[in-house]
């Protein structure tokens, strides 16, 4: 599915592009790993490894891995791959930026109220579902949740100002 | 040992209690649930019902509990399979092959033949408990620092070098895991590493953080930008599935026997179930005809680390009994639950409390055996969950997912995390980094460190303990034989070659 | 069955909790699960006393609502107590505390204090006792010593819980009094601990008396001197012959360290005083339950139990004794 779509001609990012961004994101986490590293010690004591050693080692061999990513992409011959239709990207980005700002509303509204307001949003803008449907989902789901995880297994999610309301 | 079949039978008398067998069948059910719903495990389901058991006899209360705990063993397999969500560490090797099971319509398949080959490692990890629980007991002490090293260093080189993918994108994906794993408090010095002062990574990147967000979010990201569905809804709703899927099982015998042995073994030396997953897959994928298939949606791929993982932990339970060191937090809770009855786990336990032993030996039998009837019967509804419009059950499970990640550590901060690794697998998987060795090394990475540095601590520094006495070199000379196998294999053949070329001339 | 019955209950009670809140103000009730926090992993001292005394309140119905036990250990136990220092005027969280209280900030400099949480009550005193293999000959503390101070430094092993906390706190004090260095292998739990010397991989261990006393009962784990400054008040026979009285304090064999832990709770900073009474009336009929009896005998704990100023006073010595320990130690975290 995905090859047919990355030659139907569509324009999108190029893969090479996204390969090196790849790689050069794990280069920046390696290189914050063998700064971190550095600063516990990365030496061989008198009795084994101090805290810094393995995590030092371990970015490093990342930061050379990622190198020779990137240099064996510069080398390989240009291609006209592309990684994703730019329509493809949007819909990814149409989960991904609600899923973000779902996430982001948990420790406010609480897990509940937010969980309500992702199932309602998706079936009603991607499903297409009536307003009856989607209501009757979006309460549901979180109620039942509430039910098992707070009262039978007394697992405490975030609760937020509605929670209080109701006393919880 | 005629006297423990005779404690034996009369265990089963015991469990066969129709009292005992209706809790046996709550304890199955409530396990299921808590394994297949992310954020709960055997631990909260055992916990709920403790209360409940105190006034009952000890041995109805661990009936009931330790099938709770088949229960979330059976429920594991689910969310992997339909998915992709491992909810257990050792559940992450059967989402390579089960999950695109999934994908090609046979859902039922897969979870046909994860169950079991569940059963079939419970059982034999039952068998050679009642055979020899003892000589097992002896050997999990024979585990210092050194071996306990060497067996995750085995599980490491017998996974490793399979894979398809650039050796540079599976070593920096692997290494990435690594470190990743190393944040947080250093368990050796007592040091904070990497943290850089922030309170949210105090506790490192839990395996189950990563993994929901790799596997979990960033399928489903996968999934957007193919179209909004599921594929697999055309798997089949009916029992038949079950028995079809179980006419083709026998023929895997070789599978099910190695990988019983690898995971009673994994299980006993206190290694654990994941490392047992994830090398009974890897060997498997070395040795099958159809390793090449393997990721593809081959069942073979779903029995051995099924098999293996569930050997492992049913085996585990021995040193838990005998030794009272808890295996899981699950077992943590169970031991507490002994303490509270007045039953003192250690060595005396089997000869003190013959018949709560040897109940709980026969509840493995019998609880295992009505775990596998109830799970069949569901396996075509679990099926239909993929029926589910995309655009309903996305969001349901983008909610899920959200509470696992939540209930780990009760971290909002976590959640957040969630997300960034599911951008991250998503990106992965799109370049061709395979994030099976990324989670191995977050899982096993810490532990393996800690077992290396405490060798050395002991050994002052020398590296000659990793190989100064039988076991531990047995050990580690297997690791390097499967670390460097593909090397030896075209060796063997060129010297094939090399003698029959030599020969001809002369013949 | 069960789980409905619960449902029902659970909503009764919330229910009621609504009708609390609106009702006119009388003693502190809680209206919702307590939450129990553990700043440590599953199985160890303070989970188990946890555990139980959740088993015990639920078993006896000692409060209207059930207690939730949460494990958070990361950071050497920082991450709990970060979490109910930051829950400030939660009057329905309480978190139990072993020596990490004050070792932990010394040791990682998390920044917590026990003076940022409200003490509420010391449960017990947990002990400390020298272990060795029953297959060694050192039949007494002294022989034990003597063969430390006869081989050269680093010979010894011995194994402890953690890394710069209480069971190394003990070693390097040992290691003070006999003048040798001692090899000391942190790992993750007790139990983890005491297998470890019953397979003969360490010489050693300081276990609590509950984690090691399964393997003394079978004949596997010797103990050697306590770390009290007197012998233990139980006289039932754990072996053969021998009962935790039977253990000689490390003073009377030439060791003179005194170390406990302490057991005790502590809720966040900013809780109503009605809240902490109630917790310490629910406590002190935990205390009377025979489950809870059965715990402090197998533990063999000192059952010492103080609140309000006399605990804040015991708190206040034991962080000034930490805090020289830990600086002679070598053990504080570089500012």
């Amino acid at each position: 599915m995905n090859q047919a779509a990355s030659e139907s001609g569509g324009t999108g990012p190029s893969h090479r592009q996204v390969e090196i961004g790849v790689a050069g994101a794990m280069a920046i986490l390696a290189v914050i790993g063998i700064y971190g590293s550095i600063q516990v010690g990365i030496g061989w004591g008198a009795d084994g490894p101090r805290a810094g050693f393995f995590p030092f080692y371990v970015s490093l061999i990342v930061l050379i891995s990622c190198a020779i990513n990137i240099i064996t992409v510069l080398m390989a011959r240009e291609t006209r791959k592309i990684f994703a239709e730019w329509s493809q990207l949007r819909q990814v980005l149409s989960v991904l930026v609600p899923t973000a700002i779902y996430v982001a509303l948990v420790p406010y509204t609480g897990i509940y109220v937010a969980s309500a307001l992702l199932i309602a949003f998706f079936m009603r803008w991607f499903g297409r579902y009536g307003w009856l449907a989607t209501v009757a989902v979006a309460v549901f789901v979180p109620v039942a949740t509430f039910i098992t995880f707070e009262m039978w297994f007394l697992v405490p999610l975030p609760k937020g100002p509605l929670e209080t309301y109701l006393g919880y | 040992m005629l006297a423990d079949f005779g404690n034996l039978f009369h265990g089963f008398a015991v469990v066969a209690q129709p009292f005992n067998l209706v809790l046996m069948v709550i304890g199955i059910v409530l396990g299921v649930i808590v394994g297949v719903l992310p954020g709960l495990g055997g631990a909260n389901g055992v916990a709920i019902l403790l209360p409940l058991t105190f006034s009952m006899s000890p041995t109805s209360a661990i009936i009931m509990l330790s099938c709770i705990y088949w229960g979330a063993l059976f429920g594991g397999a689910i969310t992997s399979i339909l998915f992709n969500i491992p909810g257990e560490p050792w559940s992450v090797a059967t989402t390579f092959d089960g999950y695109p099971m999934a994908q090609k319509g046979q859902a039922g398949q897969a979870l046909t033949a994860a169950f079991t080959s569940s059963f079939v490692g419970a059982l034999f990890a039952v068998l050679v408990i009642t055979l020899i629980a003892p000589l097992v007991a002896n050997f999990a002490l024979k585990f210092g620092p050194p071996e306990i090293f060497s067996v995750y260093f085995l599980a490491f080189c017998s996974f490793v070098g399979l894979s398809k993918e650039p050796p540079f994108k599976t070593i920096a994906s692997m290494m990435l895991g690594f470190g990743l794993g190393a944040v947080g408090l250093d368990q050796m010095t007592g040091q904070l590493r990497l943290t850089f002062g922030a309170e949210q990574l105090l506790n490192g990147f839990d395996f189950l953080i990563a993994v929901i967000g790799l596997f979990g979010i960033g399928e489903i990201l996968l999934t957007m930008e193919e179209g909004l569905s599921f594929r697999g809804k055309t798997a089949k709703l009916n029992m038949k599935v079950v028995l079809e899927t179980w006419a083709r099982l026998p023929r895997y015998w070789l599978i099910y026997l190695r990988s019983c042995l690898i995971g009673c073994w994994m299980g006993i030396s206190p290694a654990g179930a994941t490392p047992a997953s994830f090398m009974s897959y890897g060997i498997a994928k070395r040795i099958s005809k159809n390793g090449h298939k393997f990721g593809t949606g081959e069942i073979e791929g779903v029995v051995a680390p099924e098999t293996a993982a569930h050997a492992a932990g049913t085996s585990a339970l021995l040193p838990m009994i005998s030794l009272g060191v808890p295996g899981s937090p699950t077992a943590a809770v169970l031991l507490g639950g002994l303490l509270i009855w007045g039953l003192q786990p250690g060595p005396l336990l089997f000869t003190e409390q013959k018949d709560f032993v040897w109940g709980l030996i026969a509840s493995m039998y019998m609880g295992n055996i009505v775990g596998l009837l109830i799970v069949l019967t569901c396996v075509p509804f679990f099926a239909s969950i993929l029926r589910i419009p995309f655009s309903v059950i996305a969001p349901i499970i983008m909610v899920f997912c959200a509470i696992g990640a939540y209930t780990v550590h009760n971290n909002t901060f976590d959640v957040v995390m969630m997300l960034v690794f599911g951008v991250m697998g998503y990106f992965m998987k799109k370049t061709n980094y395979p994030l099976a060795p990324m989670v191995l090394a977050i899982v096993l990475g810490d532990k393996a460190e800690e077992g290396f540095r405490q060798s050395l601590l002991s050994s002052q520094g020398n590296l000659g303990v990793f190989f100064s006495n039988g076991l531990v070199s047995t050990i580690m000379t297997l690791g390097l034989i499967a670390l460097f196998w593909p090397v030896i294999q075209t060796l063997l053949v060129r010297a094939r070659d090399l003698i029959n070329g030599t020969l001809r001339p002369a013949g | 069955m069960e789980s409905r019955n619960r449902f029902f209950f659970a909503g009764a009670a919330l229910v009621g909790g609504v009708l609390a809140l609106s009702g006119p103000a009388r003693a502190w009730e809680p209206t919702h699960p307590i939450e129990i926090v553990v700043p440590a992993g599953t199985g160890g001292g303070a989970d188990q006393m946890a555990r139980v005394m959740q088993g015990i309140i639920s078993k006896h119905g000692l409060s209207k609502q059930s207690i939730v036990v949460i494990n958070k250990s990361g950071g050497a136990g920082g991450e709990g107590f970060l979490d109910v220092k930051n829950s400030k005027g939660d009057d329905h969280k309480l978190i139990i505390t072993l020596s990490n209280l004050f070792t932990t900030p010394l040791a990682t400099g998390i920044p917590f204090s026990w003076k940022d949480l409200t003490p509420v009550a010391m449960m017990a005193l947990d002990e400390f006792i020298l272990w060795v293999n029953a297959d060694k000959p050192y039949k007494t503390a002294k022989d034990y010593i003597d063969a430390i101070k006869a081989a050269p430094d680093n010979t010894f092993k011995m194994g402890g819980t953690g890394s710069k906390q209480e069971d190394q706190i003990i070693t390097i004090a040992i290691e003070k009094v006999i003048g040798k260095k001692l090899t000391y292998i942190p790992y993750k739990g007790g139990g983890e601990v005491a297998v470890q010397l019953v397979g003969g991989h360490v010489d050693s261990t300081v276990n609590n008396p509950i984690e090691a006393v399964a393997h003394w009962r079978a004949g596997k784990l010797r103990p050697l001197c306590v770390f009290d400054s007197k012998r233990l008040d139980y006289h039932d026979k754990i072996t053969g012959n021998m009962s935790w009285n039977d253990i000689p304090t490390c003073k009377e064999s030439g060791l003179d360290i005194e170390y406990l832990m302490l057991r005790g709770y502590f809720m966040p900073p900013g809780v109503s005083k009605d809240a902490v009474a109630y917790y310490v009336d629910l406590f002190k009929k935990v205390r009377e339950t025979p489950e809870w009896k059965k715990l402090m005998n197998d533990g063999a704990y000192n059952q010492s139990f103080m609140t309000g100023e006399a605990y804040v006073k015991w708190l206040e010595s034991a962080e000034k004794l930490h805090e020289d320990l830990m600086r002679s130690a070598g053990f504080l975290a570089k500012k």
